[in-house]
């Protein structure tokens, strides 16, 4: 195998630096910590959109950080994800609209 | 000289499928969660006053912290640093651990107070509790299933990187044991609001 090939498979393009990780973390960390400080203010049904917000925010964090969804090839960010969350709106939007006109 | 990386991705496009099954699994549980809580909006708010906040939380801060030492391990590894890549492994193993202590604590309160499916105390309480508590229990307990699971496959993980198996050229099996600790973690991110934080 030719160095220059061998450095390609070591080290994804754009992949991010240690460094980044932490502040990734930290920024995870702080989210929680306001996620828990909104939850005690008592702002009753406001609380519900906050703290799914925040945490819909970490997830998204994770995911284009920690597993690297930025870089990720097409098949998987714009096939296999839209069908796992489009099928889950569909589950969720088809039994809302049943429940919530009954 | 692409066939480690044409490997690689195939494997990624496996483990994401896996990822998206698991997504409709436990979103699945969270819309049962979410229908049964618009009816009992009561039952639910009593319930979740039962949670020990304090130990949800730590939980939570363990949890991304043994995202961010498995996301260490894999960029370790791509560096080449074999000894530092598996001592993130381990941290990461020993973060699951500390995680399922801290679970077992706060179920055996809840079991010691008498709140656990089918208890007599639990079955004196409004229906909603019961629901409440009953889905609390799968999906906590589901959620620790995976986390145990995670165990496993890191320290599969781990002892593969010791022996030299798993290279900065052949790191698919690291990479994708961490894409699914990474997918416990999103899990317990939205678990953690839903039944300690939301009352």
């Amino acid at each position: 195998m030719e160095h220059g090939d061998s450095s390609e498979v070591r080290k994804r393009p754009h992949a991010p630096s240690m460094r980044s990780y932490a502040a990734v973390w930290g920024s995870l960390v702080l989210l929680t910590a306001a996620t828990v400080a909104v939850a005690d203010l008592d702002l009753r049904k406001i609380a519900v959109v906050v703290c799914l917000g925040i945490a819909a925010a970490k997830s998204m964090l994770v995911l284009f950080f920690f597993m690297h969804l930025r870089y990720e090839n097409r098949l998987i960010v714009k096939l296999i994800i839209p069908i796992a969350i489009g099928a889950l709106a569909i589950f969720i939007g088809l039994t809302f609209s049943d429940i919530l006109t009954r | 000289m692409n066939d480690h990386a044409d490997a690689h991705a195939a494997g990624r496009v496996g483990i994401w499928l896996f990822i998206s099954t698991e997504i409709i699994l436990f979103g699945g549980l969270f819309l049962l969660y979410s229908m049964y809580r618009l009816k009992n909006p009561a039952d639910f708010h009593a319930g979740s006053l039962e949670l020990n906040r304090v130990l949800g939380t730590l939980n939570t801060i363990i949890l991304i912290t043994s995202s961010l030492s498995v996301a260490l391990a894999i960029a370790a590894l791509e560096r080449g640093r074999r000894v530092q890549s598996a001592l993130f492994t381990g941290a990461t193993i020993a973060f699951a651990f500390g995680f399922l202590i801290v679970k077992s604590f706060e179920w055996s309160a809840k079991f010691h107070h008498g709140l656990y499916p089918n208890a007599k105390v639990l079955l004196s309480m409004p229906k909603g509790q019961n629901l409440f508590f009953g889905l609390y229990y799968m999906m906590t307990g589901l959620h620790a299933v995976h986390v145990i699971v995670g165990i496993g496959v890191l320290s599969v993980m781990l002892v593969r990187v010791l022996r030299g198996a798993i290279t900065p050229h052949n790191p698919t099996y690291l990479v994708n044991s961490g894409l699914y600790w990474h997918l416990v973690d999103i899990i317990w991110i939205f678990l953690f609001p839903l039944f300690y934080l939301i009352t």
